[in-house]
């Protein structure tokens, strides 16, 4: 190995670094990460004031409401996704940094992830116990959650990079992510609402992994474009 | 064969051919739309089980099946202009998308009228069809919404075709999540195994409106395409040189 390969940054190093560097933002910020899980808990909440606390009715309608709020809470995490490094100018230096751009915008959305998505995750189990669900469902809502809300990071990468520099961005994004969005909220809800009826579940869960795999492996490359798009 | 395309993909060039190509298709578009109108309202027999509100068939099919005609020519001709930078390509997208959009909702609104009389409800969400093709309309919406938040046009073209491409590919997981969806709720669709046996009095007005329906869609999309060009090389010399040329030379 000759000196300079030694001293080459390898090729995951960007995606590190910036993960890293927004985990720690994140640390230094958490009304960021907590904002969207009281956003979830509220919408949560106003259900069954909305349409009543019946016993039945909260079972019924227990899993749709739950994804509802997630994919919501989600949509307002998104949109600070990557417009503070917009702001004060860091993204462009990403952009000409030799790192894959891909890379590094898988980095910022692992972080997005582990910032949005898997606090919900782990906050569900406590809404979804008050909605009366069955422990074993909670487990698949869990499940669910997971996978589909590693699917919105991703797709929702997409529109946080093309509506970047953008003013009015919040309702543009809502309106871009949303349908996007659709497969992963039918699939979602109705696996856990199969599975709160006691009937095989497993054929959603496999089609949400499928998605979050495709999603990981196809939208880094549309964020990058888009990213390039933004800042031209 | 590339000359030829060349000089297509040039804007004065386009600006003056697309009005021939436009009234070549409009022509028979229009023959074809008139007779599967005449035909189908008036000489096709009644539907035994639906009398005459079958009869919406003959704008509702057409309609959607141009609404996803025209999200895929967008798509395209957004991934030509990414891929080769071709800039008609872009006015070709921009174009269709008001189009696409315009179809997709008369499929909607025709689907809904025909649903009223036959499933006795405006609007039934347990059909997937409708379903797909409504969360279609959205992603034309929220294309024309990226386009029409950029003020530059170029960076909107770019970013509208990636946004084409990523729903490409996502309203065909679409199509089939909504169908999964709706098996789980039964027996909701009255008209599921119609079959595709139909009479041929019924069925070549309907290919007649098709045929009619896409060649007009083209004859529109040129136009509309024409006028796109025109007002985004308004600053150029060819332009400022046509309007300013006498009458009868240009």
């Amino acid at each position: 190995m000759t000196d300079s390969e030694r001293h080459m940054p390898s090729m995951m190093s960007g995606l590190t670094a910036v993960a890293r560097r927004d985990l720690l933002l994140a640390w230094k910020r958490p009304g960021d990460v907590l904002n969207p899980l009281f956003f979830f808990a509220m919408v949560c909440t106003l259900f069954p004031l909305a349409v009543g606390p019946s016993a039945e009715q909260l079972t019924f309608s227990g899993p749709g409401v739950l994804w509802v709020a997630a994919l919501l809470a989600m949509l307002i995490s998104l949109n600070s996704l990557f417009i503070s490094d917009f702001d004060d100018g860091s993204l462009e230096q990403l952009l000409v940094s030799p790192q894959p751009l891909p890379l590094v915008g898988l980095g910022k959305t692992i972080s997005h992830w582990l910032t949005s998505g898997l606090p919900l995750v782990l906050v569900s189990p406590i809404v979804a116990i008050t909605y009366r669900m069955q422990s074993d469902v909670v487990l698949v809502l869990m499940l669910t959650l997971t996978l589909g809300t590693i699917s919105l990071s991703l797709l929702g990468s997409i529109g946080a990079a093309l509506t970047v520099g953008l003013h009015r961005g919040t309702a543009l994004l809502s309106l871009l992510i949303l349908p996007l969005s659709m497969p992963v909220l039918i699939i979602g809800a109705n696996t856990v609402s199969l599975a709160a009826g006691n009937e095989t579940y497993s054929a959603g869960i496999w089609a949400l992994a499928a998605y979050a795999v495709g999603t990981l492996s196809l939208a880094p490359y549309a964020t990058a474009a888009a990213l390039r798009i933004s800042n031209e | 064969m590339w000359k030829w395309f060349h000089q297509l993909a040039s804007p004065p060039h386009f600006y003056r051919i697309a009005p021939i190509f436009s009234a070549v298709l409009l022509l028979p578009g229009l023959a074809l739309i008139a007779y599967g109108v005449y035909a189908g309202l008036f000489l096709a027999p009644m539907d035994y089980q639906q009398g005459d509100a079958f009869r919406i068939i003959y704008v509702h099919v057409p309609s959607a099946y141009l609404s996803m005609m025209a999200y895929m020519i967008m798509a395209v001709a957004g991934g030509i202009g990414l891929i080769w930078r071709m800039k008609l390509a872009h006015a070709v997208a921009a174009s269709a998308a008001p189009l696409g959009a315009w179809f997709t909702f008369l499929a909607l609104a025709t689907g809904s009228i025909w649903g009223r009389p036959m499933w006795g409800t405006w609007w039934e969400w347990a059909d997937p069809r409708m379903m797909s093709e409504l969360i279609l309309l959205f992603f034309y919406f929220g294309y024309m919404a990226l386009r029409a938040a950029i003020d530059d046009t170029a960076k909107a073209d770019k970013a509208s075709a990636v946004l084409a491409l990523v729903g490409v590919v996502n309203v065909i997981i679409v199509h089939y999540s909504v169908e999964w969806w709706s098996s789980l709720h039964q027996g909701q669709t009255i008209m599921a195994k119609d079959g595709p046996a139909m009479d041929p009095g019924m069925l070549y007005p309907l290919l007649a409106n098709i045929f009619g329906f896409t060649l007009l869609f083209g004859s529109l999309l040129l136009r509309r395409t024409r006028t796109e060009v025109l007002f985004r090389e308004r600053r150029t010399r060819w332009v400022k040189e046509m309007i300013l040329a006498p009458e009868g030379q240009s």
